[in-house]
Formats: structure tokens, sequence, C-alpha cells
């Protein structure tokens, strides 16, 4: 085992792939020389050279379609988005070609979108938002959302093995901030499973991201007030694990979804909607959502943190629920 | 250059092969039994006969929605083609997609995208992958004079010139899109000097002359395989029909397809094999009686073939589907 930050977690993904399959490799915004806005690609361009770790034109929509052609012909390639905000350039190639491939034409396209997403950065508008709901109603598209260094790996390799295109969502503001004790050896953690992040009995926390440390500050909290919450960690967001969301309705009956991106039209409206067409009779109250207000992402210390889910936020809602 | 014989009459073969299909295409649409609509690439065959032709067989073209003849040359059947504009289950889709768009690995053709121009980045992604690996590979990627306008066109060929891949790019100028003129699509007046604004060499050759497209894009592959990076052909033709059946076209002027209708390319390619290649016009009759028997195979393959079971239109969203889903 080894101590690795979630950053670390997902460097080492890439670069372990990009050693076991010479089809791997790496394209985007100052990815080469420089390795990243984030250092994700450190040292790659020495080790990988000019050809594996490609700095691109300022062009989000011209590089996201090439690497959708040449994954056509039998690459693998990792596209970043310098912030996830900009995948918005490149919207029309992942929703028109890449996820409409397979279905379309029966052509695999399997490549693996990094997109540096999420606030409490100070990064105002655009550069703290959350995608994953834009591309969410894309049959076509995965989209995995990590909130460990350990998922991060296993998620990212998932990621690059998988023969569909999957928007990789990592959140920035846990990049340098936690850390976790890996395996050395070579795992993955399958995409389309959830995790369970707390055991608990009274009510289920039905989230991801950065939001799971959220929920796990509050459920901490709310413990000493005797309220065991049991936390599901979404991990995979497109498709849904429903069965592990079904089966922690069935155990605790009340259900809170808690999400950073904004609240109309988001993941926590379908869980809900799913919660309420499969498990109703399993309801002992309604399904409470905690997420962003409907707003850009403000700049503003004070604003940004009322924007951002806080576990207060989570903790009030959880005893409003616990009422019923 | 010098052309064989025996390719000459295939890029006649082509011609016909790609009009007649076309033609009788349009005639099941009037009579209600085309699904959708019908865009056929009448009167400007010689682009995508001709590019299509000139490429190797592990190439790939990565087309637009007017580039009939470059599925075709590529070696995908006839009776398919039929069979995906009546949205058959033998059609080259599967019922899944509709008329031309069409694409096929196994005959290195790239799917046609709706949105204009989306296949010039595409294929850059493949012409990179080629150069990543080494390989003698090359991509031909073909666009409307009216997709040159969109961002991809753009962000496609910027790339592909910076990174000097085995791409060549080339555009159907047949003057209008959908309804719009050239005039009101650029302020330039050959397409090709977009290309230049990217360090592209661009060529323009006469759209009609297929001997002239095929020359052309022969070189132009030719530079691309051997390292010399991506080159801009313009073909400068015309649209015959409206921009798909429905349309009768009256806001092009009569003149202009007049003038246009001296130049058909399937006539033009009679008159120069009759000079420089054959003694009589039977051989070219020999040619068009296997072209219609073919056509009338195609239908009526299409015609016997099963329709999908609204089943199938739920599978293949996923290359991996999880058991969820
Ligand atoms: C991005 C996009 N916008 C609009 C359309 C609808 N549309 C289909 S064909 C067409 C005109 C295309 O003109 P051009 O590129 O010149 O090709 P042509 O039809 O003349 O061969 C339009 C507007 C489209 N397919 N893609």
């Amino acid at each position: 085992m080894k101590e690795v930050t979630y950053l670390e977690a997902i460097k080492e993904a890439m670069d372990e792939e990009m050693s076991r399959d010479p089809s791997v490799f790496v394209l985007g915004e100052d990815v080469g020389v420089y390795g990243g806005a984030f250092r994700a690609t450190e040292g790659f361009y020495e080790k990988y050279g000019e050809w594996r770790v490609l700095d691109t034109p300022l062009s989000e929509s011209g590089f996201t379609g090439a690497a959708i052609g040449a994954a056509l012909v039998g690459m693998r390639p990792i596209v970043e988005m310098q912030f996830a905000d900009f995948i918005s350039c490149a919207f029309d190639q992942l929703v028109n070609v890449a996820a409409k491939n397979h279905y379309r034409w029966g052509a695999a396209t399997p490549i693996v979108v990094r997109a540096p997403y999420g606030g409490n950065i100070h990064g105002g508008a655009y550069h703290s938002q959350c995608i994953e709901g834009f591309f969410f109603n894309v049959p076509g598209l995965k989209i995995v959302a990590p909130s460990t260094a350990y998922d991060a790996k296993g998620l990212l390799k998932a990621a690059i093995r998988d023969n569909d295109p999957v928007i990789y969502c990592e959140h920035k503001y846990l990049y340098r901030r936690i850390k976790d004790s890996i395996p050395e050896e070579d795992y993955i953690v399958p995409i389309g499973k959830a995790r369970i992040a707390l055991e608990g009995k009274d009510i289920s926390i039905i989230t991801y991201g950065a939001m799971v440390h959220t929920a796990l500050e509050a459920a901490q909290a709310l413990n000493e007030y005797g309220v065991s919450c049991e936390i599901v960690d979404l991990r995979t967001i497109l498709p849904l694990d429903k069965k592990s969301i079904f089966t922690t309705v069935k155990k605790t009956n009340k259900v809170l979804v808690l999400h950073e991106q904004t609240k109309t039209g988001g993941v926590g409206a379908e869980v809900s909607a799913l919660i309420s067409e499969y498990c109703f009779d399993h309801l002992d109250g309604p399904i409470i959502r905690v997420a962003a207000p409907d707003t850009p992402v403000p700049y503003s210390a004070q604003m940004e943190e009322a924007f951002i889910p806080q576990p207060k936020n989570v903790i009030s809602a959880v005893e409003k629920l616990m009422r019923y | 250059m010098d052309i064989k014989r025996e390719d000459l009459l295939q890029l006649y073969y082509y011609l016909k092969l790609t009009r007649r299909l076309e033609d009788r295409v349009t005639s099941l649409y009037h009579q209600g039994k085309i699904l959708g609509g019908a865009w056929t690439s009448n009167g400007t065959e010689a682009v995508s006969v001709g590019y299509g032709y000139a490429l190797e067989k592990n190439d790939i073209a990565a087309p637009y929605f007017r580039d009939m003849g470059a599925f075709l040359v590529r070696g995908i059947s006839a009776k398919r083609i039929m069979a995906q504009y009546l949205g058959k289950k033998t059609g080259v889709t599967g019922g899944k997609e509709g008329n031309v768009h069409i694409g096929d690995l196994n005959f290195g053709v790239f799917a046609f995208p709706s949105h204009l121009a989306d296949n010039y980045p595409v294929g850059t992604g493949a012409a990179l992958a080629f150069k990543m690996r080494g390989e003698k590979r090359v991509v031909a990627a073909c666009t409307g004079d009216g997709g040159t306008s969109r961002g991809d066109f753009h962000e496609g060929m910027n790339f592909a010139a910076v990174r000097k891949l085995p791409i060549v790019f080339i555009c159907n100028n047949n003057q209008y899109a959908y309804t719009t003129p050239l005039r009101l699509q650029m302020a330039i007046k050959d397409v090709a000097e977009r290309a230049l604004a990217y360090g592209i060499p661009s060529k323009i050759v006469d759209g009609n002359n297929i001997v002239e497209v095929y020359t052309a894009a022969k070189e132009a592959y030719e530079i691309a395989r051997n390292g010399g990076g991506p080159t801009f052909i313009e073909c400068k033709t015309m649209r015959m029909h409206g921009h798909s059946e429905h349309d009768s076209a009256k806001y092009v002027p009569k003149e202009l397809l007049e003038e246009w209708k001296k130049k058909d390319p399937i006539s033009n390619m009679e008159k120069y094999l009759l000079e420089n290649t054959i003694d009589g016009k039977d051989e070219l009759e020999g040619i068009d009686s296997r072209v219609k028997k073919e056509i009338e195979e195609a239908e009526a393959f299409a015609e016997e073939s099963p329709y999908p079971t609204p089943e199938d239109g739920l599978k293949g969203v996923y290359a991996t589907p999880g058991e969820e889903m």
C-alpha cells in the first residue's frame, strides 16, 4: 500500500495505462511541456514524447473530434479539458458524434474526457461549474465522478479500458486535499457500481464527488444526536447503479439526495424520480434534495460558500426528514 | 498523370452507378417509399467518385451527405444502401440510421454525422493515429461549401496543419447551402482561401471533370502519405436538384442551371472516353446495362429484406453495456 493524493492517483492511472498500452495517449491544451494546468501529466512529455502527449491548439471541438477519429481507428485517447467548463465547446462532438457512433453504425468510440470540475476554489462562473448535468441526458455517454483517491485511480483505469466514451469528472477541490492508501498492484473500480461510503440505518444520503466528504462531515455530527446516516457514493452517474440506490432506500426508508450541481434537472431529480417510481412503498417521507441554487457559480467567498451545499445544510435537511 | 484504361472505365461505372442509384431513390421517394428525405448528389457525382476512387484500400473516407459515390467506390454495396433507404434490417446501419448517414469501418468509411463539417476534426484524428503509428495511410474528409463556415471545419484543418497530418480536405462547392448562395456564406470568392489561412496548400478543380478531381486527389494523397501534410481541394460544381427532393429549388436562377447542364459530369466523361480511351459506344452501353441490372437487384433485395423489430431499436447504445442498461 502507498499514500497518494487524488491528483497523484489520476496521474498514476494515466501513466500506468500509457505504459501498458501503446494505443493510450493524452491530448489537450498545455498538457505536454508544461504538464497540464493542474500538473496531471507532469513528466509525461519527457517519458512518452510529443506524439503521445500532444499539446493541441486552443480548440476543444477540434481536439475532441480528433480524439474520436483516432479512437475509431484503434487508439484510446484521453482528452484533457483544461477546465470542465470549456467542454461546452466540444458539446457537439461528444453528444452527436461520440455518443451516437455505436448506436448509429456500430462503431465503438473508446475515449475518455477528463473534466476538472466543481467549485469551492473561487473560480467564478467559468472555472467552477459542475458539467455532469449537461451530459446526463445523453444515451451513449458514460459519466463517472470519483470522490476518493482510490476510486480516482480505479475509475480512470476502467474508463480508459472501456469501449465507450466516458466523461471523467475530477473534482478540482479534492486534487491535493485528500489522500488514500492504495494498493501497489493494478486494480480497477468498475463503471456502473456505487459504493457505501458509510453504513447507517436511519436515513440514506445519496451523493457523489466532493459532496461525499460534505455528507461524511454532516453524518459525524448527526451521529452525536443519535441519527445514523448511510452514505451512498454513486461513483458512476451515467448509468446510475439503480440496484444500490434501491437497496439503501429499502433499508432506511428515508432519502436525501445531495449534489453540488444546481438543483433543477440535476442528477438528484432523476434519482428522486427513480425512487418514487420504483420504491414508493418503502418511503417514510418525501425525498429531499440538497443542491446548489439555480444560479451561475458566484465568485466572492461569501456567495460561493452559500452556493455550495455545506454540512449544515445537510444537517438541517436530515433533521427535517427525521421528523417524518 | 496517366490513368489506366481500366481505372477510367471504373470511374465511369461508378459515376453511372451513383447517378442511377440516386435517380431510383428519387423515384421511390416520390412513390412515398423512402422514409424521411432524399438527398442526392445529382450533378456533383464526380466529386465523391473521384476522391473516393483515388484512395487506397486501407485509407479512410470521412464523407458528408452528398458523397454517395464514395460509399459505393469504397465497396459498400448498392443492395445495402437501397435497404438503408427503405429502413430495412439489411441496410448499412440496420435501420438505425437513414438515407445518407452511412458508415462502415470494414470499408474504411466513417459515418456522416448530420452536423456539417464534424468529420473534419474526426478525420483529422484518424490521420493523427496513422502518423503516430507510422502507418502510410491517408484520410479524405469532405464537406459542402456551407459546412465550411462552421467552427469544426476550421478547427479540424488547423489541427491537421499544425501537426502536418496525412489528410486531404475536400469541399464540394455546389454553390448553394440549402437555399443560401455562396455570396451569403462567405465574403471571399473561393472557398480555397479559407485553407490558406491555416498554411494548407489548396487546389481548385473543375468538380464536373472526374479526371481532374481524381488526379488532384491522387496527387494530394501521395503528398500526405509521404509526410507532406494536408492539402485542400475545392471542387467547383453545381447542385442540379433541390437541396433534397422536397425542394423545387426555385431560388436558383434558371440560367445558372442551364449553363451547368452543359457540363454534366457523366456526359463529360463519356466524351472524354470516346475521344481518348474507347472505340465506340458499345463498351459504355455494356457498362450501363450492368449498372441497371445492379440497381434492379439492389431494389429487389431491399424490398424483400425484413424490417428491424421495435426491440432492435433498444440495442447497441453502448459497446460495453453494463447490467443495468
Ligand atoms: C451544423 C448544421 N446546421 C444545419 C444543418 C441543416 N442542413 C443540412 S444540409 C444544409 C446545407 C448544406 O450546405 P452545403 O454544406 O453547402 O452542402 P450542400 O448541401 O450544398 O451539398 C443544412 C443547412 C446541418 N446539417 N448541420
